[in-house]
């Protein structure tokens, strides 16, 4: 298929005298198809041996769209304070020195490689209404556990690092010059980091946003354990797609998978875009 | 590209600048890196209005000086003073300083007006100015800078040049009181290093900022300075005109440094200058007797035909350098190398015997005997004839 392409005359940007081009872009395209996209389009060929109104009627289903609705909000949810907290830790790993400092550096990166259950579990456990977090915030009236709240906490956890690794070596790059030609200009500490350095690390950001939001969208084990799982409450959608599974009924697993799919890839398509955008018009990554 | 026309900043503007302009006293400023000594009780006194370039080679202290200027960096010990005012307990932004990066550090996401407006914008309380306002300074600006028309552009569509302007138009927004300049031209080619140097010198002289600028090119810093700080490890070696630099430099540094030199180690004995056995013909003046180094440029010596009292060298070498030529020579009998210029049409062979004579020269002590509180030992200058007419920095000081 690949090599097909590439004799069929295209023109691609910039041809290079380095040699090889047909031979790497055959062997990505067809290692692609393999791992992601024949299984993915597996998934939309299941959905729509259904037909079209037998998919909207388990699209439409109100639990389905309450699962759909609780993956994305709180996904969203939680890749925006992630993007907030982990900006912060990326700074303070980045701009200060303190004991112990690489040591928290290694702790990042523990969602990464935590089985999403243990990690699940350990939430649960602090934050039910007997735990230690979930206890002192119960006499607040502040459920976490078993509700939407502790969804989001969950998505927290695992998308943490993506925003830190990802703002982290952007910010090492930021020139001091910049910020101290900022100072002889007269901004103040608060006015540089707003005007100057946050607009800088947008980009790096935005994809640590994505990344974020990606991973909580498509997260399962640690969420099932502290949500509750609780039908048109908190009920994330890919317990929905296992829940049809256990009930033999592929089809409305698979038509739940395409429409999460497809909102999915709608919203990274977006992103990517609009970080295109940013590089054209700002000039990075020159 | 760039308009001859000089700079059409508004009256009003260019009045209440010269207003702002304010002398600058530097007093035994002494600046440490981990007890390494960037600079070394250094002291310069800068006039309202005055071009000053602070001259050397890497690692001499320059860029340091300009940071401590600028209050990026603070002293280790020593006081700056801005006006009247010590400027040791302000921090950077009360400084009011206009700072040009030598890698011009410009907004990348800002356009080319919100980089110049930025200074103005971050204003609060009374300052504060109407976006309009900010929005018509940063336009008269660019106007200056002459780059009118590139006012949405993003500095990664700018030139080199272009980006160097909008880095001066951004420092001057602020109506400094000292415009600071560091390696202003340090990262472009020839060419555009020439324009901007001279369209540099024609906005200092519209707005008169009191400027300072670091550089390590010598053709800069003597062309566009009113007056020149050579420095050499933390030290300034020299301060003092392009003619005083270069016509009387009082440091074997310094005349190594501007300009072209060679040396010869000598000794004085009876009034005369003898290197080896030979006398030079050149009268010691003052000089104490002993071993001298002396100094010459290549293109200040007389070529004679005979050798009474000359120095002598045989033809080592030779290159065709623009209208002259340029001989190296090896003089007497540990093959000394020195350099002497010679018209392009001389015929001068390989091995052939050229007898010359310095005609302006000084001469420093030999660094092995030189007295400890004093690194040089400064002798004497010029012959009578030139003496005369010119004196040296060492007789007037």
């Amino acid at each position: 298929m690949a090599t097909a392409l590439a004799h069929a005359g295209w023109r691609f940007r910039r041809p290079s005298v380095i040699p090889g081009f047909g031979l790497t872009f055959g062997f990505s395209i067809a290692y692609l198809s393999l791992i992601v996209l024949i299984p993915l389009a597996g998934v939309v060929w299941r959905s729509a041996s259904l037909g079209w109104p037998e998919f909207w009627r388990i699209a439409s289903d109100p639990r389905t769209l309450g699962a759909l609705k609780m993956s994305f909000g709180g996904a969203l949810a939680a890749a925006l304070v992630n993007i907030v907290f982990g900006t912060l830790v990326a700074w303070v790993l980045v701009r200060y020195r303190f004991p112990g400092k690489r040591i928290v550096d290694a702790m990042v990166d523990l969602p990464f490689a935590l089985p999403t259950a243990v990690a699940g579990i350990a939430l649960t456990t602090l934050y039910a209404p007997n735990g230690w977090i979930g206890g002192l915030l119960a006499p607040l009236g502040i459920k976490v556990a078993y509700t939407p709240l502790g969804i989001i906490v969950a998505m927290v956890f695992i998308g943490l690092p993506f925003v830190v690794r990802t703002v982290q070596p952007v910010m090492e790059e930021i020139d001091r010059e910049v910020e101290e030609a900022a100072a002889t200009l007269g901004a103040r500490r608060a006015q540089t980091v707003r005007r100057v350095i946050l607009p800088g690390l947008a980009p790096a950001i935005l994809t640590g946003f994505a990344l974020a939001f990606a991973r909580a969208v498509g997260e399962y084990g640690s969420v099932i354990f502290i949500a509750g799982n609780i039908p048109y409450v908190s009920e994330i959608a890919p317990l929905l797609i296992v829940i049809r599974l256990e009930e033999y009924n592929y089809a409305a697993a698979t038509a739940i998978a395409t429409v999460m799919l497809a909102i999915s890839f709608a919203m990274l398509f977006v992103i990517n875009l609009i970080q295109a955008w940013s590089r054209r018009r700002y000039g990075y990554g020159h | 590209m760039i308009r001859k026309s000089g700079c059409r900043f508004s009256e009003k503007i260019m009045l209440k600048q010269r207003d702002r302009a304010m002398d600058l006293s530097i007093r035994n400023v002494r600046k440490e890196f981990d007890r390494f000594a960037a600079l070394d009780d250094v002291s310069l006194d800068i006039r309202s209005g005055e071009l000053i370039a602070l001259l050397g080679p890497s690692g001499s202290g320059k860029t340091t000086l300009l940071r401590l200027i600028a209050g990026l960096d603070h002293p280790t010990g020593g006081q700056i003073f801005f006006g009247g005012e010590d400027a040791s307990v302000k921090t950077v932004q009360e400084r009011n300083i206009g700072f040009v990066f030598q890698s011009y550090a410009l907004f990348r996401h800002m356009n080319v007006l919100d980089n110049i407006g930025f200074g103005l914008s971050v204003r609060r309380g009374a300052d504060r100015m109407a976006k309009a306002e900010i929005a018509r300074r940063a336009t008269e600006l660019l106007d200056l800078v002459q780059l009118s028309g590139l006012e949405r552009r993003y500095p990664h569509q700018l030139s080199g040049g272009q980006r160097q302007r909008v880095a001066l138009a951004r420092a001057m927004a602020i109506e400094p009181s000292v415009l600071l300049l560091d390696e202003p031209f340090g990262a472009l080619d020839a060419k555009v290093r020439r324009d901007l140097r001279s369209w540099l010198r024609e906005i200092h002289d519209a707005t008169g900022h009191t400027t300072v600028f670091v550089t390590h090119d010598q053709d800069e810093a003597l062309e566009l300075a009113d007056r020149v700080v050579v420095m050499n490890e933390g030290r300034i070696e020299q301060i003092g005109t392009a003619d005083d630099v270069y016509d009387t430099p009082n440091s074997p540094f310094v005349f190594g440094f501007i300009g072209e030199s060679s040396s010869l180690p000598i000794h004085v004995e009876a009034g005369q200058l003898w290197f080896e056995d030979r006398p030079l013909g050149l009268p010691a003046g003052d000089a104490p007797d002993g071993k001298a180094l002396l100094y010459f440029r290549p293109q200040e010596v007389k070529l004679l035909d005979g050798c009474g009292g000359c120095i002598a060298g045989t033809v080592a070498a030779g290159r065709r350098v623009a209208g002259t030529r340029r001989l190296e020579l090896e003089v007497g009998g540990h093959r000394e190398r020195v350099e002497i210029e010679v018209p392009a049409s001389h015929p001068a062979a390989a091995r052939s015997r050229i007898a010359f004579r310095p005609e302006k020269w000084r001469l420093f002590g030999t660094p092995g005997e030189a007295a400890p509180s004093e690194k040089v030992r400064r002798i004497s200058g010029w012959p009578a004839a030139v003496q005369a007419g010119e004196g040296s920095s060492a007789a007037r000081r």
